[in-house]
Formats: structure tokens, sequence, C-alpha cells
């Protein structure tokens, strides 16, 4: 079981309040995905969660019961590190059975746990070596081994793919899905980037300055972002947004669409000139200048062949204008 | 650092270390020297460098006027017994300073190294007194108080600096992992820190045994370690300096034959940590 409740959890380090105030719940064997800008309060509200910090106020419950004032090694969690945090003076068979070691669990039943971790995350023919001998990614492997090894109650990661290379994080990517899968364990994942955040998620929880400002599943996010800042922050690239008599013109603050929701029409209503286009192969990005817009952002295929300084018209595609009021909050 | 030096100027520079190194070595060579020479020849004006009637004699007369063994075991109780029981201590001490660190830690830090900045003597007859009323001078036991409350703040200063390089994540990483504070210290930190404990418990135990102002004037013979073999052969009946260069040559000997196999050690305990 793994279930976690957060109440009005608040954390402040000296006179900054750094998470002014949390509410959260999280089902059991469900996939958190915690999303923000880098200094959003992503990695505190994790370690709130550990044990590592303390809070300032507020309660947090793991299956019911309080853990607020619980330590670390008491609260059942298993975290995997950006930086891996293995023993260096252990080995990789060591370092995944310390866990178990620590628990008491006798010696034949540690093995049998450890020889299946190393069988599940291919480390088998590495038990024997030093974590300074390994890669990135087996060491990434050996700190996912020595949490699973546990059975805990929910696993804490956080960033634990930005060290390492493109494709293999792509991989650990596929690789932390399907352990999620295979064992239906609640997991928390903090990153700051929203590729993982979409594909890996059950549930997002888009952070900024230590508040939450929407929860939802990747598509709910995706398709009505709660505010300027959601709609900014999810989606690749950004959701442009759009202020003045154009808002103005469909009554609201601000309006909002997606650069894949953006056609270029004849005798469309927004009429501008190509600038830089960047071309991806599968898709080509183009910015467009508007007379008295921001700067649009818009995706065509791969094959159209635009160039700086053509002059297109644009047009939103129907129902995929989404509006924001003053505050910024989504208006119905 | 690569960087590239002309031979010219290797040649010189290894000249003049070794100019220096002569110079820091040479008072020890002298007493070396001096305790091979007779009592005459020991004190001869202009003095004589090696031309002298090489002689024995000196270690057989202090080896009979005094039990060498027994200051000896007394010096390496003491030497050991501080060093270790320092450690015991400064380990947890440095852990919090360095990992749960408070708003004062730094004070407390400079405050603890402030009191080595105190002449030793400025609080020589309060704790004279508090070991007469405690039955403790002249003992083992009290001298091994009284020089690890002196070489604490140095311990906990080097274990602190060695601590500090250890990245925290791995001990929450052990906090995680189910381990309390004991075992925290015991399985991580400890075995990551070995070769920083290991070089603090080498200097340390050179500091101690070189240590001479409290083991002399806190002890008579029962406890007396090797500083109190050699003073008591600087007698008021008359300077004998061959035989003081022998006892002070075999006082020194243990400890130097220590140093020259842990030298290694030692350099990455001198320059507190910064060599890696
Ligand atoms: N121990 C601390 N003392 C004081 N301020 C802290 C401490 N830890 C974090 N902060 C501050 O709290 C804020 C949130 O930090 P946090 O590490 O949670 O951000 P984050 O969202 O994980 O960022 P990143 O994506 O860069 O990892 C930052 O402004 C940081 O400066
Ligand atoms: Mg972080």
């Amino acid at each position: 079981m793994g279930q976690i409740t957060l109440k009005e959890v608040r954390k402040s380090f000296g006179e900054v309040d750094v998470i002014p105030g949390v509410d959260l719940r999280i089902e059991d064997g469900e996939f958190v995905v915690f999303v923000g800008p880098s200094g959003c309060g992503k990695s505190t509200l994790l370690r709130l969660i550990a044990g590592l910090e303390d809070t300032t106020s507020g309660r947090i419950e793991i299956d019911g019961q309080d853990a607020t004032r619980l330590p670390p090694a008491r609260r059942g969690l298993a975290m995997v590190f950006q930086s891996y945090a293995l023993y260096p003076h252990m080995s990789v068979k060591k370092n995944i059975m310390f866990p178990l070691k620590m628990a008491g669990l006798d010696r034949d039943e540690a093995e049998r746990r450890v020889a299946n971790a190393a069988r599940i995350l291919n480390l088998t023919s590495y038990l024997d070596r030093r974590p300074g001998q390994l890669s990135g990614g087996q060491r990434q492997r050996v700190a996912i081994g020595r949490a699973i090894v546990r059975e805990p109650a929910a696993f804490l990661f956080d960033e634990p793919l930005s060290n390492l290379e493109a494709a293999l994080r792509v991989n650990m990517r596929q690789e932390i899905s399907e352990l999620h899968q295979n064992l239906q364990t609640t997991m928390i994942y903090v990153t700051h980037d929203q590729v993982e955040a979409m594909t890996m998620a059950d549930k997002i929880v888009v952070l900024n300055a230590g508040r939450i400002e929407q929860v939802g599943s990747p598509l709910d996010l995706y398709r009505a972002p709660a505010n300027t800042f959601v709609a900014g922050f999810i989606g690749s690239p950004k959701m442009n947004l759009i202020t003045g008599p154009e808002a103005a013109r469909h009554h609201a603050a601000t309006i909002g669409v997606r650069p894949e929701h953006l056609e270029i029409v004849e005798n469309g209503p927004w009429a501008g000139t190509v600038g830089l286009a960047e071309h991806l192969g599968s898709d080509t990005f183009l910015k467009v200048t508007v007379a008295g817009m921001e700067p649009l952002t818009i995706r065509v295929t791969g094959e159209r062949q635009l160039r700086h300084g053509d002059r297109v018209t644009l047009a939103p595609q129907a129902g995929k204008i989404h509006r924001f009021d003053a505050d910024g909050k989504a208006m119905a | 650092m690569a960087r590239a030096v002309s031979t010219r100027r290797k040649s010189f520079n290894t000249a003049a270390a070794w100019s220096v190194a002569m110079l820091l070595f040479f008072p020890i060579l002298w007493t070396i020297l001096t305790s091979f020479k007779p009592e005459p020849q020991a004190v001869a004006s202009p003095p004589v460098f090696l031309g002298f009637d090489w002689t024995w004699q000196n270690y057989i007369d202090v080896n009979q006027q005094r039990d060498y063994l027994r200051f000896f075991l007394n010096s390496v109780i003491i030497a050991v017994g501080s060093t270790l029981l320092g450690l015991v201590i400064a380990i947890p001490a440095a852990w919090s300073m360095a990992f749960v660190p408070g708003r004062r830690t730094k004070d407390l830090l400079m405050w603890m190294l402030s009191t080595k900045m105190m002449p030793a003597v400025g609080v020589l007859v309060p704790i004279y007194l508090i070991f007469k009323t405690l039955g403790l001078l002249d003992s083992r036991t009290g001298l091994v108080i009284v020089l690890t409350l002196m070489n604490l703040p140095i311990i906990v200063w080097m274990l602190y600096t060695y601590f500090k390089e250890i990245p925290g994540e791995i001990l929450e990483a052990a906090r995680m992992d189910g381990a309390g504070l004991k075992d925290e210290i015991l399985y991580v930190l400890t075995p990551m820190a070995v070769p920083g404990i290991a070089s603090t418990l080498l200097l340390n135990i050179i500091l101690a045994w070189n240590e001479a102002f409290w083991t002399i004037n806190l002890t008579v013979t029962d406890a007396a370690p090797l500083t109190k073999f050699i003073t008591s052969f600087s007698s008021p009946q008359g300077l004998f300096y061959a035989k003081l260069s022998a006892a002070s040559t075999m006082a020194i000997a243990p400890i130097l034959i220590l140093g020259w196999f842990s030298q290694k050690q030692l350099v990455r305990g001198l320059t507190f940590g910064a060599v890696k």
C-alpha cells in the first residue's frame, strides 16, 4: 500500500516560504510526476514526503497514518537520487543489500531478493563491481535496485535521469515505466522535463513557486490547462499566448492556441510574415510575426517548404482557443 | 596541473627544496651525531662534524640509568589512548557539524580552535589542582584525558574538513535505506572517511607523542613518557649533551619510523584533504 496525503504542508527555510501550503492526495499505485521550473520547490516537496526535511507546519499521512514526525527510515519509502548516491566503498551487491541488512532480513532471503532485482535490472554480471567502475546508466540501475529490494510503500525519484545522455534517458524512462507496470507501486517522480512528465505520469502535479497550479492527467492538462502558467508549461513547443485586442475580441484577457492547432489557410484571420523556421524532419516549427500580436509559433508538416519573409495567413482550429481572464485563470 | 617547466627551472627548484629540507632536518641530524660522540667532543668548540671518536657508550649509559621500555610504553599508551579517545568523541561531533550544522556551528568551530591559541601554562595551576584532588597526577589515565582535551579541537577540525567532502546525499540515502544514526556513522560515513580518519589518527599520535608541556608537568615517574625521559637527562648537576642526545634520539626514533612509513597518509593529513 502506498497512499500518501499532504494536508496544508508548509516549509520555510528561515524567512523564505519555499512551500507556502500544499494539499495533495496520491492514490495507491499511482505514477505521480511533479513538474515545474527550476527552484519551484519540487525537490523540497519530495524531501518533505521522504522525511529528509521537517515540515514547518501541516500533516503528512502515509496509508492513513500520521507520518509527519517519523524519521525517513520508518516511513517505508525508497528514494532514487539524481546523483545516484551509491555507497562508493561497497560492491553493487552490498549496495543493493544494504536496506535489507538494515531491516534485519535473514541472509538467504536477502540474497534471493538481490539476485531477483539484479535480474530485473540486468545487473547480474556487475554484482561484484564497485559503483566507480560502472557507467552512469548502470549506476542508475543500482540505485533503482537498492530501492526495489525493500518493497517500499512508494518510490520517490528526484530527477533520476537528468545526468544521462539523451538516448539512454529515453531507454531508462521506458524501463521505469515498465517497472511501474510490473510492481504497481506508488511512484512520485520529480522532473523539469515535461516530455518525461507527459509520457510517464498517471497524474501530473504542476508546481510554481511552491504552489500547486494544477493536478490532472497529462491529457487533462494538455486539453484544459487551468491557467496561463500551466498552459505555457505543458506542451512543446509552448502554447501561443495572445493578449490585447485579439484577446478582447474573444472576451478574454489572454487567449491561447497551441502551435499544432494553428493552420496556414487562404484568407485566414491572422496575416503575418514567416521568420525563423526550425526543421525537425517530421515537423517544422515556424515563427510568424503578425501585426498587433505576440509572435506566434506554428507547427506544419515537415515537407512544407516555406521560407523567411514568406507571407501567410493563419487560422486557429475550431474550438481550440483557450480563454483566460485577467488573473490568468481559464474561462469556461 | 600540467605546466611546462624548463629543466633549468626544475633543477633549481629541486636544489631549493633540498636546501630547505636539509635546513629543517639538520637539528635532528646533529642530535643523532652528538649522541655518538664522547661527552667532551659533544661540547667541543669549534664543533666536530664527523671526525670524532664514534661510540655507543652514551646509549649504554642511558639504558643503565633509566628503564627505556617503561617510558616507551607510557608514551605509546598516552599517545594512542588519547588519540583513540579523541576520535571516539570527535567523530560524532564532526558528523553533526558537517551534516546538520546549526546557526552557531561555524562560531563553535572557531571557538574550539581559539582555545589552542591560549598558552597551556595559563591553565596549568587549575588543572594541576583538579588532578591533585582527583588523584590523577602521575597517572596514565590523567594524561590520556588531558591530551585528549588538548588535541580535540584539531581532531574535530580535521574530521570536519574530511566529512565536508562527503556528499550529504549518500548519508540521506542511508537514512532512506533504514539506517539509524549509529548505522549511518558505522557503515557509511566512517568507511568513506577512512583515509581522513587515518591521517587524523597518525597526525594526532605524533602530536601527542611529542607533547612536552603536560606530560612533563603532570608526571613524576609512574606515568612518565619519553618526553620526561629526555628531560631527566638535562639535570642541574651539569649538562651531559651526548647522553641527552642519545636519550632524545631514542625518544624520537619510534615516531620517526612511524612517520616514515606513513608519509603518504600524513601529507594528506597535513594538507587537510586538499590533495586528492
Ligand atoms: N536548505 C535550504 N536552505 C535554504 N533554501 C533552500 C534550501 N533548499 C532549497 N532552498 C530553496 O528552496 C527553493 C526550492 O528549491 P528546490 O530544490 O525544491 O527546487 P527544485 O524545484 O527542485 O529545483 P530544480 O529543478 O532546480 O532542482 C529554491 O529557491 C531554493 O533556493
Ligand atoms: Mg530539484
